[in-house]
């Protein structure tokens, strides 16, 4: 792996051992409020300073890390899985059923994705009463997102599957009598794992910027709960006389997303050089 | 060619029919009807009401009746703005999106092309490095993050530019660059990808051992082949232009489609809902019509085989 690889993994490292730390780290809880410290500047008491309700910024941004992250893995996490067991089917089975899928693939693909996720969202969020109110905010999103994610590696695992069905090494293995489930299992999925993997390495910052911008405009992550783009939120409505608050929460969707994607770039080069996400 | 033009409208009828359906039935899934916060209304009055935003009889009903409604081009009375029918707010909220939609579109492709052949015709020189650089940081920045950078900078630290509101040409400068800022770093990285990728092709290699002048070569060889392969990218920048607008619209007050459309869902306005939803399927049913169609144009294979895909 390259040099700037390397330090996209430094940074997503440091900002995963943030979110995982959480708010111990900043020595405050993240909804502590000391109205007496409102609105202050960063200083060695509070590090990146206090939100309009005098809880600490730093605190508050491990907090909202840790959501936006978990969010993200979710989503792909979700949409790999679904995408792997559509495409898959589809570039195997191929013939009717292959044109049947990949017509619905087309279909989602002209829908207009952010609103779809939007109404997706909500209506998740109504139908998930069991859980917890965090929880709940945090699965419909990841669900919804995932949804949106998984007709792209649906393709790019149909088109890849294909490609594998006529090798050589294929035909070798079904001559010697394995079943097409372990053909695909243990032949077919390792060969085309490094372009899987380079794709969801372009993934998870393609859901952080999703995320933080639904939570920006806010109809992601909600009051009291907070991730990054709750907090750039927050940070813009006061953004006129405290800057700060907005500044800090964009340097580490910024970081975040930069981190990701030089990961991304270096992965790629090392493992499929010719894979474009 | 006009018989794959007219293959491509019609496939694109179907799926206004699913985003119509879709939209219906995810609005009818979701709780609570938008009169539910007001008090108990006597059923003759509640009856009334629901009469005129056409929310009686069952789902199949209302169904049916929507769409013929939709056939027709009535969109239906908005659940929020009392006495505006959705067609009305459309009306004047499209041209503003499109309006910033366009302008976004010429900055990011010019800008991105631009950018992106200086950097590929410059390789591993420092104009190609910082350009490379800059467009990864170009790609890594939410909308929001570019806007409120703007705005600190040109709105209020400079007082250059108004940093809100749609009242002139003055004011779409900083919305247009927001929305811009992204599709744009990513056409730059693309563009010279594309171009140092075919400088190394044989075809290149063919035309300099022939004598042909280098400022040819590239014209005539580099450059058409590379733009070829980013105009693959149009169809999907107009999809994240549009899907931008709704950041930006919020950032700078602009009452565009996507600023409806926000408050619209919080709002449980439906028929709002629905007919933002549409209008932004149709743009994106023309966009990807129009990229097939010029790429169909500029490349005669895709013309032939055009069934197949």
């Amino acid at each position: 792996m390259n040099a700037r690889g390397w330090v996209g993994l430094v940074i997503v490292l440091a900002l995963a051992g943030l979110a995982l730390a959480g708010d111990r780290l900043a020595g405050y809880r993240f909804d502590a409020q000391d109205t007496a410290q409102a609105l202050a500047a960063p200083s060695l008491a509070h590090w990146l300073g206090c939100d309009a309700l005098g809880r600490d910024l730093f605190a508050r941004l491990c907090e909202g890390g840790r959501v936006s992250l978990l969010v993200a893995v979710g989503a792909t996490a979700l949409a790999l899985a679904l995408g792997l067991g559509y495409g898959a089917l589809a570039g195997w089975v191929g013939g009717r059923l292959d044109a049947l899928l990949m017509r619905g693939v087309d279909v989602i693909y002209a829908l207009p994705d952010v609103l779809v996720t939007v109404l997706l969202i909500e209506v998740l969020q109504a139908a998930l009463t069991g859980l917890p109110d965090l929880w709940r905010r945090l699965a419909a999103l990841a669900v919804a997102l995932g949804f949106a994610g998984f007709v792209g590696v649906a393709r790019l695992v149909r088109a890849l599957v294909l490609q594998a069905r006529e090798e050589v090494w294929v035909e070798a293995a079904r001559a010697s009598g394995a079943s097409p489930g372990r053909i695909l299992l243990r032949h077919v999925l390792p060969n085309i794992a490094a372009p899987l993997f380079v794709s969801a390495a372009f993934r998870i910052p393609a859901a952080i910027l999703a995320e933080s911008t639904l939570s920006f405009i806010g109809l992601g992550i909600q009051p009291p709960f907070s991730s990054w783009g709750t907090l750039a939120n927050d940070g813009f409505e006061a953004m006129r006389s405290y800057p700060h608050l907005i500044f800090f929460p964009c340097v580490a969707i910024l970081c975040a997303l930069l981190g990701f994607h030089l990961l991304g770039e270096a992965l790629r080069e090392r493992l499929a050089p010719r894979f474009r996400a | 060619m006009i018989r794959y033009a007219l293959g491509r409208v019609l496939a694109g009828i179907p799926v206004l029919w699913v985003v119509a359906t879709v939209t219906f039935a995810l609005l009818r899934f979701l709780p609570g009807g938008p009169f539910d916060k007001e008090r108990v209304l006597p059923p003759e009055i509640r009856h009334n009401l629901e009469r005129r935003y056409a929310l009686e009889g069952t789902l199949a009903h209302q169904y049916v009746d929507y769409l013929e409604r939709l056939a027709r081009g009535d969109l239906g009375p908005s659940y929020k703005y009392v006495g505006r029918d959705v067609a009305d707010i459309l009306r004047d909220a499209v041209p503003v999106s499109l309006e910033l939609g366009a302008a976004a579109f010429a900055l990011a492709v010019v800008g991105g092309i631009g950018l992106g052949l200086a950097a590929g015709a410059r390789r591993d020189t420092a104009v190609d490095r910082s350009i490379a650089l800059g467009s990864l940081v170009g790609v890594s920045a939410p909308s929001f993050v570019v806007g409120a950078g703007l705005i600190l900078c040109f709105g209020l630290g400079l007082g250059w530019l108004p940093a809100g509101l749609w009242e002139g040409p003055l004011y779409a400068v900083l919305p247009a660059c927001t929305l811009a800022a992204l599709p744009l770093a990513y056409a730059a990285q693309l563009t010279r990808a594309q171009v140092a990728g075919v400088m190394d092709q044989d075809y290149v290699r063919t035309a300099r051992a022939l004598g042909v002048p280098e400022a040819r070569v590239r014209r005539r060889h580099v450059l058409r082949n590379a733009l070829l392969a980013v105009m693959t990218y149009f169809g999907p920048l107009l999809a994240i232009l549009l899907t931008g607008s709704f950041v930006v619209e919020r950032i700078f007050a602009v009452p565009g489609m996507g600023r409806y459309f926000v408050t619209a869902v919080t709002n449980r306005d439906y028929p709002l809902v629905l007919g933002v939803t549409l209008v932004y399927a149709v743009l994106v049913v023309l966009a990807n019509l129009a990229v097939d169609l010029l790429y169909a144009w500029l490349d005669p294979r895709i013309r032939v085989g055009g069934a197949e895909r």
